[in-house]
C-alpha cells in the first residue's frame, strides 16, 4: 500500500468523522466522532514520521479534552436529542459561509502553490524527541515556561468557574 | 562675593512671600509682618551695598547666571545689571519699601488676610527688583508683568467689594494694552539687533550710522512709550491709576506713587538711547507729558476723595516727568522721580493715617480740623505738601524748577502748561490740607470722639519720608548737581546737566515760587478765609462738573471702546457661537443617530456576530491575498 | 531520511487542512449547541496544528513541531476554561443554547 493511498484513506475518515460530529444530534455521538477523527490526525502525525507529537497528540487531545468533554456532557445530562431546530435561513447562511471560507481559502493556497513547488531533502534528522526536546527547551525555554504558567492559570480558572457559587441572599 | 550678594538682594523678597503664602496664616500676625518687612530691609541694605560700591569704584556689576534663550544669532541671557542707574531705583525702592511694609504692619493689623497682604507686597518687591535689575529688556519684561500682576492683586485686595474687583480689572486690562506696545517695541528691537541686552543694544545703536534712517527705529522708540504710558498713566491709558486707589493706602503709597508707576521712566530712561534717534517721538512724548500734567491736575482740583486728589496729582507728577524725558533731561526726570517717590509716599501715608483715623472716612468733606488731633500726620503732610508744590528749599522746589527750566529751554508752550500744572498742583494740595486739618471737624459726632494719633509704627515711617522730602533736594542742586555727576557714565550726553545759573534762571525759580504762592493763596482764601466746603455730588455745576467727572473720559471710553467690544462679544456668541454650537452638535447628533442604528444590529445574538465574524475574516484574506 | 511529502504532496495536506477549518467554521455557524461549537473550534485547531506539521516537514524544521506543541498547551487550557464557564452558564440558565445568551444585548 503506497503512502498516497493511506493518505486517503486517512483523510477521508478525518473529515468524515469530522463532518459526523457536526451534525450529529446527540453530543454524546459527536464526542465519539470526534475522538475518531482526532487519532486519524494522530495517524497523519505518524505518517510524517512525527511519533513524538502523535503520541501527544492523542494524549492530550483524545485523552484528556475528549474525557473532559465527555464528562460535561454526562454532568448537563446532554444526551437528549432536544436541540430544537434552527430556521432555514440560518442553515442557508452556515453552509454559503462555509462556501465562501472554503473558496477564499482555496483560492488563497492555489495562489501561494508556484512558491511552494520545491521539496527540500536534507536527510537531517529534525524531528525525533531528542530533536525536538533540544529546540523546545534551549530557544522556547522562555514560551514554555509561559505555557507552564498558562496552564496553571487555566486549571485555577476552571476550578474556579464551576465553583458552586454561594446564593445571594 | 558680590554675584551671592545680588541675588540675595533679588531673592530675599522672593523668599517673604514664599513664607508669607505658605506659613502666613499659622505664623500670625505679628511674625508675617516682621518677615515681610525684614525681607525687603536685607535687600535694602544690599542695595547700600552695591550702591556705595559703585560709588567708590563707578563700575556698574553684571551677574549673568545662565543662557536663557539661544537661537542661532538671537541670544538671552539670564543676567541682572547693576548699574547707576539700577542701583539708585533699588535705593529708594527697597528703602520705601521697608517703610510701608513697617507702616502696613501697623495699618492692616486688623485685617483677616494681613498674611496675603504682605505676601503679595513682598512678590510686588521681588518683580520691581526683577525690573530695575534685568540686564536685558525680556529681564525687564518680566517684572513689568510681574509688578502688573502683584499691581492687580492689590488693588482687588479687599475683593468682597465689586467696584474694587472692576477697578483692579480695569488696571489689568489697561496695563495690558500698554504691554503690548512694550512687546512690539521688544520685538522689533530684538529683530533691528538680535540682542535685548542693554550695552550689546547701545553699543550695536551707538556705532551704526545707518540706523538712523531706518524708521522702525523710531516705531520701536514709540512702541516702547506706549508701554510706558500703560504702566506709568499717561494719556491715553491713564485712567485706571485713579481707580487703583480702591486698594489699601500703603499700596496706593508703594505701587501707585512711588515705584510702580515710575517703571516707564526707568524704562525710557534705560532705553534712552533709543529714544535720542527718534525726535519725533520725543516731541510725542514731551507734549503727552505736559497734556497729562495739566489734564489730571485740573481734574485733581475737585475731586473730593483725599486718595483720589493724591491719584491725580500722581499722574500729573508723572507727566512731568514725561515732559521732562520727552526733552532728553533723563536726569532731571530721575530727580523727580526720587522726590517725588519721597513726598508722595509720605502724603499717602499721610492720608492713610487720616483715614486710618476715621475708619475707612475718605470724603474730605467729612474731615476737618484733625490738626490738633492728628499733629505727626499733620506736620509730616504739612512738609510733603509744601515740598510738592514747590516751596523753596523743600525737594520738589529743586526737581520741578529742573523740569520747569528744561521746559522753557525746549518749548516755550509746553513750559506754560508746566507752569499752570504746577500752580493748580499747590493749589488741590492745600485745598487737600485745609479741608483735611484745618476748620472744625464736619464727621459724625462717634468718629470725633475716637480721634486719635496713629501708633509709632505709622508715624515713624511718615517722619522718615517727610525729612527726606524736605532735604531729597541736596541730591541735585542746580549748578552743582551730584545726580548728574553719578549718572554720568550713564546718559554719557550730559548737555542737558549744564544749566548754567543765569539771570533766566533764577527769574524762572521765582516765577515758579510766585506761581506756588499764588496757588496756595487762592485756596486759603476760597477754604479758610470763607470757610468753604466743596458742595455735594448734586449740587457740582458747570466746569467743576465736567472736571469732577473727569472730563468723562471714563464715559467716552465707555462708549468708544467698551461698548463696542461688549456689541461685538454679543454678536459673537448670539450668532457665531450658535451657529458653531450647531455645527458641533450636529456632528454629535449624528454619531447618536448612527449609534441608535448599531444598537439594533448588536442584538445579543451569537450566532449572529459569528456569522460578520467569519465574514470579516474572509474580508481580510481577500483583501491580504488575493485583492 | 526522506522527504515523505514527495510522494503524498503538500497540496493534499493543505486541501485537506482547509476542508477541516471550514467544517469547523460550519459547525460553528451551523450548531446551536455550545458543546458542539466547542468540538468545532477543536476541529478547527487541528487542522491548522495538521498543516503546521506539514509545512514543518516541507521545511525539514522542527521549529512547527514546537508549535504545534504550544498550540496545543493553549487549545487545553482554554477548553479548561471553556467548559468551566459552559458549566456555570448550565447552572444558571439550564441550557447550553447559545440563543439564549442574549445577555449581550446592546
Amino acid at each position: 500500500m503506497s503512502l498516497l493511498t493511506i493518505f486517503y484513506i486517512l483523510s477521508a475518515i478525518t473529515i468524515a468523522t469530522a463532518f459526523l460530529t457536526i451534525i450529529s444530534k446527540n453530543p454524546i455521538h459527536s464526542a465519539i466522532y470526534l475522538v475518531i477523527s482526532f487519532f486519524s490526525i494522530a495517524g497523519h502525525y505518524l505518517l510524517f514520521n512525527a511519533q513524538f507529537l502523535a503520541l501527544v497528540h492523542i494524549i492530550v487531545y483524545a485523552g484528556a479534552i475528549m474525557v473532559l468533554f465527555l464528562f460535561t456532557i454526562m454532568l448537563m445530562n446532554l444526551n437528549k436529542e432536544d436541540e430544537p431546530h434552527k430556521k432555514l435561513a440560518t442553515k442557508l447562511a452556515a453552509a454559503v459561509s462555509f462556501g465562501l471560507v472554503c473558496f477564499v481559502m482555496l483560492a488563497v493556497f492555489i495562489k501561494a502553490m508556484p512558491i511552494i513547488d520545491t521539496y527540500k531533502q536534507t536527510g537531517q534528522d529534525f524531528q525525533s524527541i531528542k530533536v525536538l526536546g533540544k529546540v523546545l527547551l534551549n530557544e522556547y525555554m522562555v514560551p514554555f515556561e509561559f505555557a507552564s504558567v498558562l496552564l496553571l492559570v487555566a486549571m485555577i480558572g476552571a476550578v474556579l468557574l464551576s465553583k458552586k457559587e454561594k446564593s445571594i441572599q | 562675593m558680590e554675584k551671592n550678594l545680588a541675588l540675595v538682594l533679588l531673592l530675599a523678597p522672593l523668599c517673604g512671600f514664599l513664607f508669607n503664602v505658605f506659613l502666613g496664616k499659622k505664623a500670625g500676625k505679628g511674625i508675617v509682618g516682621i518677615v515681610g518687612t525684614l525681607s525687603i530691609l536685607v535687600s535694602f541694605v544690599a542695595s547700600m551695598y552695591f550702591f556705595s560700591l559703585i560709588q567708590s569704584t563707578g563700575k556698574p556689576f553684571q551677574v549673568d547666571l545662565f543662557k536663557w534663550i539661544t537661537l542661532e544669532k538671537f541670544n538671552v541671557n539670564f543676567s541682572f545689571l547693576l548699574d547707576q542707574l539700577s542701583v539708585l531705583w533699588l535705593m529708594f525702592v527697597t528703602g520705601i519699601g521697608t517703610l510701608i511694609h513697617m507702616y502696613s504692619i501697623s495699618y492692616m493689623h486688623d485685617d483677616e488676610n494681613m498674611h496675603k497682604f504682605f505676601a503679595y507686597l513682598n512678590l510686588f518687591v521681588f518683580f520691581m527688583i526683577t525690573l530695575v535689575m534685568g540686564g536685558n529688556l525680556l529681564i525687564l519684561f518680566i517684572g513689568w508683568e510681574g509688578v502688573g500682576l502683584c499691581s492687580y492683586l492689590l488693588i482687588g485686595f479687599w475683593y468682597k467689594n465689586q467696584d474694587y474687583n472692576d477697578a483692579a480689572k480695569k488696571a489689568f486690562i489697561m496695563n495690558r494694552v500698554g504691554d503690548l506696545g512694550l512687546l512690539i517695541g521688544l520685538f522689533i528691537l530684538g529683530y533691528l539687533f538680535n540682542t535685548l541686552d542693554y550695552a550689546t543694544l547701545k553699543t550695536a545703536i551707538l556705532s551704526n550710522s545707518d540706523i538712523l534712517s531706518n524708521p522702525l527705529v523710531g516705531i520701536a522708540a514709540l512702541c516702547l512709550f506706549i508701554g510706558a504710558t500703560g504702566k506709568s498713566a499717561q494719556i491715553p491709558l491713564y485712567t485706571w491709576l485713579p481707580d487703583a486707589m480702591a486698594g489699601p493706602t500703603p499700596v496706593s503709597a508703594l505701587i501707585h506713587a512711588a515705584t510702580m508707576v515710575t517703571a516707564g521712566i526707568f524704562m525710557v530712561t534705560r532705553m534712552h538711547f533709543v529714544f535720542d534717534l527718534a525726535p519725533y517721538v520725543q516731541d510725542v512724548i514731551a507734549v503727552i507729558g505736559a497734556a497729562t500734567a495739566i489734564l489730571a491736575a485740573s481734574i485733581g482740583l475737585v475731586q473730593n476723595d483725599i486718595k483720589k486728589v493724591l491719584a491725580y496729582s500722581t499722574v500729573s507728577q508723572l507727566g512731568l516727568m514725561f515732559l521732562a524725558l520727552g526733552f532728553g533731561a533723563y536726569e532731571v526726570a530721575v530727580f523727580h522721580v526720587i522726590t517725588h517717590a519721597f513726598f508722595k509716599a509720605c502724603l499717602f501715608l499721610g492720608s492713610g493715617s487720616v483715614i486710618h483715623g476715621l475708619h475707612g472716612e475718605q470724603d474730605m468733606r467729612n474731615m476737618g480740623g484733625l490738626r490738633k488731633a492728628m499733629p505727626i500726620t499733620f506736620w509730616t503732610m504739612m512738609i510733603s505738601t509744601l515740598a510738592i508744590s514747590g516751596i523753596f528749599p523743600l525737594s520738589g522746589f529743586w526737581s520741578k524748577d529742573e523740569i520747569l527750566m528744561t521746559a522753557f529751554h525746549g518749548n516755550i508752550v509746553l513750559w506754560v502748561v508746566g507752569s499752570i500744572a504746577s500752580i493748580m498742583t499747590a493749589f488741590y494740595m492745600f485745598r487737600l490740607m485745609y479741608l483735611t486739618f484745618f476748620g472744625e471737624f464736619r464727621g459724625t459726632e462717634e468718629q470725633k470722639h475716637h480721634l486719635h494719633e496713629s501708633p509709632s509704627l505709622i508715624t515713624i515711617p511718615l517722619i522718615i519720608l517727610a525729612i527726606l522730602a524736605a532735604i531729597g533736594g541736596l541730591i541735585s542742586l542746580p549748578g552743582n548737581s551730584w545726580l548728574n555727576h553719578y549718572l554720568a557714565p550713564l546718559l554719557s550726553k550730559g548737555e542737558h546737566a549744564a544749566h548754567h545759573l543765569g539771570t533766566t534762571e533764577y527769574v524762572l525759580m521765582a516765577v515758579a515760587t510766585v506761581g506756588a504762592l499764588l496757588g496756595i493763596g487762592l485756596a486759603y482764601s476760597k477754604y479758610i478765609k470763607n470757610g468753604e466746603v466743596p458742595p455735594q455730588d448734586s449740587e457740582i455745576k458747570g466746569i467743576a462738573k465736567t472736571l469732577y467727572n473727569k472730563y468723562y473720559v471714563d464715559e467716552a471710553y465707555e462708549t468708544l471702546f467698551v461698548n463696542p467690544i461688549y456689541r461685538l462679544s454679543h454678536f459673537f456668541r448670539n450668532y457665531f457661537e450658535v451657529f458653531f454650537s450647531e455645527v458641533v452638535f450636529a456632528f454629535g447628533k449624528i454619531a447618536n443617530a448612527i449609534a441608535i442604528q448599531g444598537k439594533s444590529i448588536q442584538n445579543g445574538n451569537i450566532g449572529l456576530y459569528l456569522f460578520a465574524f467569519v465574514l470579516g475574516v474572509s474580508s481580510i484574506l481577500i483583501y491580504l491575498f488575493l485583492v | 531520511m526522506q522527504n515523505i511529502l514527495q510522494q503524498i504532496g503538500i497540496e493534499n495536506y493543505i486541501y485537506l487542512s482547509v476542508i477541516l477549518f471550514c467544517i469547523g467554521i460550519f459547525g460553528v455557524l451551523y450548531r446551536r449547541n455550545a458543546i458542539i461549537m466547542f468540538m468545532s473550534i477543536e476541529i478547527m485547531l487541528n487542522a491548522v496544528n495538521l498543516l503546521f506539521v506539514a509545512f514543518s516537514t516541507f521545511h525539514q524544521d522542527a521549529q512547527g513541531q514546537v508549535f504545534v506543541f504550544f498550540s496545543m498547551a493553549v487549545a487545553a487550557a482554554e477548553v479548561a476554561v471553556g467548559l468551566a464557564i459552559l458549566v456555570s452558564i448550565f447552572r444558571n440558565l439550564s441550557s447550553i443554547d447559545i440563543d439564549n445568551l442574549k445577555n449581550l444585548k446592546g
